[in-house]
């Protein structure tokens, strides 16, 4: 157990100008669960590789407890890594699997034999001890992976999207235990994923990544509520938030000649966000063309155009659609951003902080 | 169910038939006496001479120095068989561990460099690897027989295409898991490889023991004779009136052809049993 802290770490890698990762700092508490998100390419499996030790860091300082590690072997580090395609040794049982990284640190035979029977109680693969992981499913091989990781003890959990070899249903379920798991270990852990939801869902903090430079670090519903940019606002939240350039003129945003919602700004154009869930449809509002709708059963998702915009709205009713609707927002659920950097635009009439739910 | 095609079947007939009858011929041979086989040619028949011509083959001195027994030969051709495979595996497991996983400069030079050796058959580089032996007085020795040879494009070939193919994350977790590169190599590499060795063992094996030119040069003392040189100093007695001892030969032959058989009858199980069961 042991907080992790990244001050400005970055890398380059030989022969490109450009960084791979760049000036990322990250104080993450004992027992925090961080999740690095964002899309593929974006240097998040690269930084949690660093932190791992499976790269070198070209710039800044990686401590995990107090200890400097970028010099280090990643055996030394006191970490544990679960990879997406799991890595297990496929010639040795699953006992051998867990016991491998144990035995190499020269642990007694004893509290090997413990500490898997340990591990192998609380992933409930007492019966598969002595199969190879070939004779197992995913989600048991997912498990011994998990196993490996616990029976070091380390100061660290490094995911590397563990979940994304698996079908959609055994996500979800192994996903609880992933979170579950690290409340009852009180293990610092980092965790990568390019799926929001997953994010959304383990979080304690999240680290949102884009082009190797960190967009936002927050809590979910902090990221959720306040993206810091357009890119996190797109990122994070299914279906993505709709973004829209607007103008403001006399205090109210104007979105295709319309008012929408009275905001503290000053007049010039502004990127709107709205959030499929935020808008409602009202008699009187800005008109949105009906192109599309999906049914999702509990909802359903309704894609239009306001003038040659894309717009999304979740409505709850069931009623059949006109051709036209009418759209509503209250005014606290409006984010704008600079039209021109991209970054959130704070405005009075946006609590900051996130109400109770 | 399929149909049973009948020409289909005539040819498969055809060629096992085309396969097996040397060899039948050769093994019911070798059960008559010399004068006979002069007389009649090849028998497809067992003749009554099988048990003595063989105890002869195996047991009775031979060569100039009246040492060479059957049996001498037999564990001679085993040494080169056995140190060829295994001198091999070895050795190019190691150089393709190198090549693979060892960051250095011009590395697909060198594995490019080592592969166009095979353009280079030992008849090629013949006299030089005499000399070398020569000079370092390692003529009629196993050593010289064996190391000159050990060095194997193919099996360099065959394992770093293989270790290509393992995973990284393995490589990775090991690494996490505290195990240096030595511990790496004969904890995750060698068990993997299992199936690849036997491949190599079947293919080496089989290359040692039927090396001819080799030691044909590299030992004068005939307690170095391997099969193959016996087979041929049969032959040779063609002198005079005297009549080659084809039934020996023919029994020589069988008994030369046994181990490589045995040896892929075994590592074929293996083989295929690491084909069917890994499962990345």
């Amino acid at each position: 157990m042991a907080h992790l802290s990244l001050t400005n770490v970055g890398k380059t890698y030989g022969g490109s100008a450009q960084a791979a990762v760049a000036d990322v700092n990250i104080e993450i508490r004992d027992g925090e669960f961080i999740v690095l998100v964002g899309p593929s390419g974006c240097g998040k499996s690269t930084l949690l590789r660093m932190v791992a030790g499976l790269e070198t860091i070209t710039q800044g300082e990686i401590r995990i407890g107090e200890r400097l590690v970028n010099q280090l072997d990643p055996a030394e580090r006191d970490i544990a890594m679960v990879f997406q395609n799991y890595a297990l040794y496929p010639h040795m049982s699953v006992r051998d699997n867990m016991a491998y990284g144990l035995k190499n640190r020269g642990e007694s035979k004893a509290v090997i034999e413990e500490r898997v029977a340990e591990a192998a109680r609380m992933l409930e693969l007492r019966p598969y001890l002595n199969r190879k992981p070939r004779a197992l499913s995913g989600g048991q091989r997912q498990r011994v992976a998990m196993g490996r990781a616990i029976v070091r003890q380390p100061s660290a959990f490094l995911f590397d999207e563990p979940l994304s070899n698996l079908d959609a249903k055994l996500r979800v379920s192994m996903r609880m235990e992933i979170r579950k798991l690290q409340k009852r270990l009180g293990t610092t852990s980092l965790y990568v994923t390019h799926d929001q939801l997953e994010a959304m869902t383990l979080a304690d903090r999240l680290v949102v990544l884009n082009g190797g430079r960190v967009e936002q670090i927050g809590a979910p519903l902090e990221v959720y509520r306040a993206p810091a940019s357009t890119f996190v606002a797109s990122f994070i939240g299914a279906p993505a938030m709709s973004l829209l350039d607007a103008n403001v003129e006399n205090g109210q945003v104007m979105l295709d000649g319309h008012a929408l919602a009275p905001v503290a700004h000053e007049a010039g154009p502004v990127t709107l966000g709205l959030r499929a869930e935020d808008l409602r449809i009202t008699p009187g509002g800005v008109p949105m063309r009906v192109d599309y709708v999906e049914e999702l059963g509990a909802q359903r998702i309704v894609h239009g155009f306001v003038g040659e915009q894309a717009l999304a709205i979740i409505d709850t009713s069931e009623a059949p659609l006109p051709e036209t609707v009418h759209l509503g927002v209250a005014p606290s659920r409006v984010h704008l951003f600079d039209a021109r950097t991209g970054r959130r635009i704070e405005t009075a009439s946006q609590p900051v902080a996130v109400p109770a739910e | 169910m399929q149909k049973i095609k009948p020409l289909d079947h005539l040819i498969l007939i055809l060629g096992a038939l085309f396969l097996c009858v040397p060899v039948v011929m050769a093994l019911m041979s070798s059960t008559h006496a010399a004068i006979d086989i002069h007389s009649n040619g090849l028998y497809i028949t067992p003749g009554s001479h099988g048990a003595e011509t063989y105890t002869k083959v195996l047991t009775s001195r031979g060569g100039f120095t009246g040492d060479v027994t059957g049996l001498l030969m037999l564990t001679n051709s085993m040494i080169m068989g056995l140190g060829f495979a295994v001198g091999k595996i070895v050795l190019s497991m190691m150089a393709a561990y190198a090549l693979v996983y060892f960051r250095f400069r011009f590395a697909t030079l060198i594995f490019w460099a080592i592969f166009a050796t095979l353009l280079l058959p030992l008849e090629v580089r013949i006299m030089p690897s005499y000399q070398v032996m020569s000079e370092l007085h390692l003529l009629n020795t196993y050593t010289g027989l064996i190391v000159p040879l050990l060095a194997s494009a193919t099996g360099t070939f065959f394992f770093r295409q293989f270790f290509r193919s393992v995973p990284d994350e393995l490589l990775e977790a090991a690494r996490i898991d505290g195990a240096g590169p030595v511990k790496f190599f004969i904890d995750v590499l060698v068990p993997l490889s299992k199936t690849m060795m036997s491949a190599i063992f079947i293919i080496m094996f089989i290359y040692g023991w039927n090396q001819y030119l080799w030691p044909l040069l590299m030992t004068t003392d005939e307690s170095f004779f391997t099969l193959m040189r016996g087979i041929k100093s049969i032959l040779q007695v063609w002198v005079g009136s005297q009549i080659p001892d084809y039934n020996e030969a023919f029994a020589l032959a069988v008994l030369a052809m046994v181990p490589p058989v045995a040896v892929v009858v075994i590592f074929q199980r293996m083989f295929i049993k690491g084909l069917t069961e890994s499962d990345k």
